[in-house]
């Protein structure tokens, strides 16, 4: 499945290139967070890499072969969970994969067990708070052990505590060889998840460095403003 | 999920099974019959004596006799009992039907509204009396079903020399007895009963008997059994033996039996073939 | 006292002293419609979430189309019915006509087009908000169907209680394929319409008032499913 490369890939919507061109090379393991402004075309990037969208040319190269049809799982933004128990739903995305119902059964609560859900196991999944149904979704999508994991924002709108969950598991499951792609707009949280750093601007990819040479010394003008228009956060008194 | 779909089909194949069953719990027969036998409840007074001493259960439908006729020509029924004598000879000349035997006879009975605005009451002569309302005008509600009454009510329209069809004061009702009648009632209209039916009806409101008696309005049943060389799976035995019953001298007793009040609705013929 | 006043306090009485063969009439009338219902979600819960999921060519042919069987005159499905199932139809040779599955068979033909149309719009709208999720775990369109249909169970309990209120309620049907034969296939809608030809009217509404009473019990049950799951599921 490694390198995965993406060669200029083009991706319009209403006359407006979302993906103007977009090339990128990922090698085998990792954590890579991707960066960019609002509109850069991140998570239109993550969608074409999971098969939601299909590019309008250009290709994607999954270690010299097209993308399989498991083994690349995907947390969206906003996850939607069924009307389901917390049991229910983690069992859904074995389902595909043909998984036994006892084999499904075991590996759920497993996998519960380790983003700490496993109390709640047969609770409504929709009666879960922001940060629990983050952790669920990535339950969700660590249940199949992916090859690749795509993660949109998991963490925006997060309370810290929530965000330091995530994050822990997150790293858990990059220990476990899981190649990591993400997105965020929280650059601490960059800081301390990243391997590299790719940043996209207008539907390219501007930039892709190891997280330090990129924050001490980012080689393009639109990362460096982007680093700099962080805002303030420490109270002036 | 899955196994709660197997569990459904399971409980929709068992309870079909049950139905079936209770459906199929003994020998019976289908007897295609009119509105009238139906609903005077001649036959819940019969029936049960010949099941009791058969062990065949007659499953009765209720239709026109017209009706009743084609479901026989189409083989949906192991029997027949209607009232319509022209009907049955061509039913059973065609080859639909054999064995065609006199059952019994009631009367039709005129009638409509208390205040008898064609001024019928009493009338001796049915036809005079159809020829009256004609003149007069007077709100007539028809069966218009092809049921037996149907025929019977065109005859006399005929012998009076009236086209009724078309006209304002004549109302197709394409409706069984008991619904042209709910609606003379409602209407305060004339129209042409079997006694049966009349007897047992309960939504009267102001209609009342105005010509009754006259022979013209004799009304005779006849029972047949579909042709089982036609339609192979016609109950040809259980059939003849309801025919034979039905016309027998016990059969006949049955018939003279039922009542309503003290009044009784249908009297048996002699067998005459 | 022939009016309304005085048919219904005749009904009140009647019901007083339910007998017997009410009971067996409404029985019949249970299973009958029941058992249509439970074919109609078999049959028209998957079609109707086929139709939801799916994107294919003629689709929105098939959706106008069914929405336009729902108010199918059920005059129209006995008649097709009984044509079917007449020894002199296709399929005489079963030997079912004026029989409770006959009836059930022409029910069902009535509600499973009620039943898919409401499945269709329920599971289109689930389908809107999971389209991204599903597609992504790897769900083709037979999983995607069992999914939602699982998803939307407390929602499809509606397709259930119209195809049942259908079914209860419908005469047309069930008199011309089941005949109205007494003890056999005499339903309460069949019963009701016998009573009012013979022009016993308070029996009539009598019988008319069990049929309401049942569908009201089973529509009350199925509300407080509902708002059971509903606190349950949030």
């Amino acid at each position: 499945m490694f390198p995965l490369k993406v060669t200029d890939l083009r991706w319009r919507v209403g006359g407006r290139a979302v993906l103007d061109g977009l090339t990128l090379e990922l090698g085998g393991d990792g954590i890579t967070i991707l960066l960019g402004p609002n509109g850069a075309g991140k998570s239109v990037l993550l969608r074409s890499l999971c098969g939601l969208i299909e590019p309008e040319s250009g290709h994607i190269d999954f270690g010299g072969g097209p993308r399989p049809d498991f083994g690349v799982a995907m947390v969206f933004q906003q996850p939607k969970m069924l009307r389901d128990s917390l049991l229910g739903n983690v069992e859904l995305a074995l389902r595909p994969l043909g998984a036994a119902a006892a084999e499904r059964r075991s590996r759920a609560h497993a996998v519960l067990e380790r983003v700490g859900l496993a109390h709640r196991a047969t609770d409504s999944a929709r009666g879960l708070s922001g940060g629990e149904r983050q952790r669920l979704a990535l339950a969700r999508a660590w249940i199949t052990r992916p090859r690749l994991l795509l993660l949109d924002e998991p963490t925006a709108s997060l309370d810290p505590s929530s965000v330091e969950a995530i994050e822990r598991i997150v790293r858990e499951i990059r220990t476990e060889g899981t190649r990591i792609l993400m997105t965020t707009h929280n650059l601490g949280q960059a800081t301390r998840l990243a391997d590299d750093v790719v940043f996209m601007d207008a539907g390219r990819v501007c930039e892709h460095a190891p997280v330090q040479r990129f924050f001490a010394r980012p080689a393009s003008q639109a990362a460096r403003l982007y680093i700099l228009g962080e805002l303030p956060w420490r109270m002036a008194f | 999920m899955a196994h709660g779909f197997l569990k459904l089909l399971k409980s929709v194949v068992l309870g079909l099974a049950a139905l079936a069953s209770t459906a199929q719990a003994g020998e019976s027969i289908v007897l295609a019959s009119t509105t009238s036998t139906e609903q005077s409840g001649l036959f819940n007074f019969i029936l049960p004596i010949f099941e009791k001493d058969s062990g065949i259960a007659v499953k009765v439908v209720a239709l026109g006799t017209g009706q009743a006729l084609d479901v026989g020509r189409r083989g949906d029924a192991d029997v027949l009992l209607v009232h319509d004598r022209a009907a049955e000879d061509k039913f059973v000349a065609e080859g639909y039907g054999v064995d065609r035997r006199d059952v019994m006879y009631n009367d039709f009975v005129l009638v409509g509204p208390a205040a008898d605005a064609a001024g019928v009451k009493g009338a001796k002569d049915a036809v005079d009396a159809f020829g009256r309302i004609a003149r007069k005008g007077a709100s007539w509600v028809s069966r218009g079903d092809r049921s037996g009454t149907h025929a019977a009510e065109l005859r006399f329209w005929q012998s009076a020399g009236v086209e009724p069809k078309g006209q304002g004061w004549y109302k197709e009702a394409g409706a069984g007895m008991g619904p042209t009648l709910n609606m003379a009632a409602g209407m305060g209209a004339y129209t042409l009963a079997d006694r049966g039916t009349w007897a047992s009806f309960k939504n009267r409101q102001d209609l009342a008997i105005l010509c009754a008696g006259d022979p013209k309005l004799y009304n005779p049943y006849g029972v047949m059994l579909v042709n089982p060389a036609r339609h192979p799976h016609v109950k040809r035995a259980a059939g003849e033996r309801f025919i034979n019953w039905i016309t027998s001298a016990e059969g006949r007793r049955a018939i003279s039996a039922y009542r309503i009040g003290n009044e009784q609705l249908f009297y048996p013929l002699p067998v005459a073939r | 006292m022939s009016g309304l006043g005085a048919a219904f306090s005749d009904a009140f009485a009647l019901l007083a002293g339910f007998d017997h063969q009410v009971a067996e009439i409404v029985t019949l009338s249970l299973e009958v419609s029941g058992l249509a219902v439970l074919l109609g979600t078999l049959i028209g819960l998957p079609l109707g979430a086929c139709l939801g999921v799916g994107r294919f060519p003629g689709r929105q042919l098939l959706v106008v189309m069914l929405n336009g069987c729902m108010g199918l005159p059920s005059v129209v499905v006995g008649v097709v019915v009984y044509l079917a199932l007449s020894r002199s139809g296709p399929l005489g040779y079963l030997g079912l006509l004026y029989s409770p599955t006959a009836m059930v068979i022409a029910q069902t033909v009535l509600v499973v087009p009620l039943m898919a149309a409401i499945a269709r719009q329920v599971v289109e709208d689930a389908w809107r908000e999971y389209e991204e999720e599903l597609t992504a775990m790897g769900f083709r369109w037979a999983g995607r169907v069992r999914v939602l249909l699982y998803d939307c169970r407390h929602s499809l309990l509606v397709a259930l209680l119209a195809g049942l209120g259908r079914a209860m309620s419908e005469v047309g049907a069930v008199m011309i394929v089941g005949g109205n034969i007494d003890r056999s296939t005499r339903t309460m809608t069949t019963a009701i319409a016998l009573e009012t030809s013979k022009g016993d009217l308070p029996l009539a509404v009598a019988l008319g008032m069990v049929l309401l009473a049942v569908i009201l019990l089973l529509n009350g049950v199925a509300y407080a499913l509902r708002q059971w799951a509903m606190r349950r599921y949030a």
